[in-house]
């Protein structure tokens, strides 16, 4: 398989705070990759940084043979191609569910609308949410909104799928509903970069775990290696917190 | 001491003070603001209405004359709010471009604006404008509003965009739109209704100044009192009409945008 992303010593800067700090990361197509450490850790940034929410400071990123990093290329291909979903789920609330979903696709694809609308509610489907197309977003749960908005980037067709921290504003019952979805995804074969705490779901669901701290990738491996024998005293102190 | 102050601020009542220059919108949940509207609205139909029976010399005259002055207002105010929407919506996009040069221009005519009084202006456009070109007084006079609230409107529609959660422009990036799609599909949606409280305002305002076109020869509902004064010298039963007048129109407008506004909060769409 092929590398999908590639991070090449990627570095990001707040004044002088360095959030990321030479992160070289590959990610083969159809690859799960967990991304845990504490906050702070700068996981959230790099994420950010792959579909150009943020500029690196220096280094490079590469999605396929498209350039993030350079300033030239078509980020808006490039974004098209990478679905990204947030932790505040960030669904358009002046737009039902199904309205949400289409959005992209009729004024970015340009599709016709009866297209799209067949293909939103065959997302809605998906993602266990067929009676609510007419909702709107405060009508909906926390969980509901996480799937919509999961719905909402697949409707792009993306390529890769960015998860920042998809669960934690969610209520503990609500966690189960969106990473059953995320689950599915994996199965059919997405490639995912998802930043989170679910160590449970990352054992189920991840191929890599990357554990990063101090915006530096301190540990990677399987989630096997990563959580059963942490090499890196720093990833063995983290992991007693969390687990 | 971070933490004494923190415990201050928290003991203090969180109080919002808006003061703006359009009358109080009544709402139904405050109840002396709305029986407040009541007295004044009812008061000033029922004393327009009683005056001219009471003493139909010269109130009767006086309300047979003012009409074209009302109308002359509205077609000054409407064309006012109109054009001012769109120079508004234009300025608080150009105060919060990233196109340096668009921003300067637009914070800079925000400025000069703010900085002149009103009546200073439609003079000032008024001769200035009569120096060049000949237009007719009253589009004089609605180019002068526009220029003067399109500044004022502009800085709504800038705090209104800005008020929308950066995640919005964020999740609409992120699927590919660009930022003037993004904009115009996902951002100014919900401005707008952010921002019709305070628009409502400022067309009560802009109404209620619509009164200074008078000066420039504008036959509003102001200069019509002032003309049947200045001929029959019934200088306080003329203003006397003329002040009911206003006070009808901005009272009833004020509470349509408070129905709007209940509306709103109810139907949060």
């Amino acid at each position: 398989m092929h590398d999908r992303v590639r991070i090449i010593q990627a570095v990001k800067k707040y004044k002088d705070l360095t959030a990321v700090n030479k992160v070289s990361l590959n990610v083969k197509a159809g690859e799960v990759v967990f991304i845990i450490g504490p906050s702070g850790s700068g996981k959230s940034t790099l994420l950010r940084c792959v579909n150009r929410l943020e500029r690196l400071n220096s280094g490079q990123i590469w999605i396929d043979d498209a350039e993030v990093t350079n300033p030239k290329s078509d980020i808006r291909k490039i974004r098209e191609e990478a679905g990204m979903v947030f932790q505040s789920f960030n669904l358009f609330p002046h737009l039902t569910a199904l309205q949400n979903i289409t959005l992209a696709p009729v004024s970015v694809l340009g599709l016709s609308k009866d297209e799209t609308i067949e293909k939103g509610r065959r997302l809605l489907e998906r993602v266990g949410l067929s009676d609510k197309e007419d909702s709107y977003p405060e009508q909906l749960s926390g969980g509901q909104q996480q799937r919509i908005a999961i719905a909402r980037a697949l409707a792009m067709e993306p390529k890769l799928m960015l998860f920042d921290e998809p669960t934690s504003a969610l209520d503990p019952e609500m966690v189960k509903e969106v990473l059953d979805v995320m689950q599915d995804l994996a199965k059919e074969g997405m490639t995912m970069m998802i930043v989170s705490h679910e160590m449970g779901f990352a054992r189920n669901a991840a191929h890599t775990v990357v554990f990063m701290d101090n915006g530096e990738i301190i540990e990677k491996g399987s989630p096997s290696d990563i959580f059963e024998n942490p090499k890196e005293e720093r990833t063995k102190k983290f992991l007693q917190h969390i687990l | 001491m971070a933490q004494i102050n923190e415990k201050l601020r928290a003991a203090l009542p969180k109080v919002t003070i808006e003061v703006s220059d359009g009358t109080l919108i009544p709402g139904k949940g405050d109840k002396t603001l709305f029986t407040a509207w009541r007295i004044a609205f009812f008061g000033a139909i029922a004393t327009l209405i009683a005056l001219p029976l009471l003493k139909p010399d010269p109130f009767k005259d006086i309300i047979l004359f003012i009409p074209d002055g009302v109308i002359t207002t509205f077609e000054v105010t409407f064309l006012a709010i109109f054009f001012s929407l769109i120079v508004g919506l234009l300025t608080g996009l150009g105060r919060i471009s990233r196109i340096r040069p668009v921003n300067m221009i637009a914070t800079v005519y925000v400025e000069v604006v703010r900085g002149i009084p009103l009546l200073v202006q439609l003079f000032y456009i008024y001769y200035a404008l009569a120096k060049f070109v000949k237009v007719p007084d009253i589009t004089a006079a609605i180019i002068g509003m526009t220029i003067c609230y399109g500044a004022y409107i502009g800085e709504i529609f800038r705090a209104g965009i800005l008020s929308v959660p950066k995640g919005q422009m964020e999740a609409a990036l992120a699927l590919g739109l660009s930022r003037s799609q993004a904009i115009r599909k996902v951002v100014l949606p919900q401005t707008v209704k952010i921002i019709l409280p305070p628009l409502g305002n400022e067309f009560i305002a802009l109404l209620k100044d619509s009164s200074l076109v008078s000066i420039l020869a504008v036959a509003d509902l102001l200069r019509r009192g002032r003309e049947f004064a200045s001929t029959s010298f019934d200088y306080f039963e003329a203003y006397t009409v003329v002040a009911l007048v206003y006070l009808i129109i901005t009272l009833f407008l004020s509470r349509i945008i408070g129905i709007i506004e209940e509306r709103m909060k109810t139907n949060a769409r």
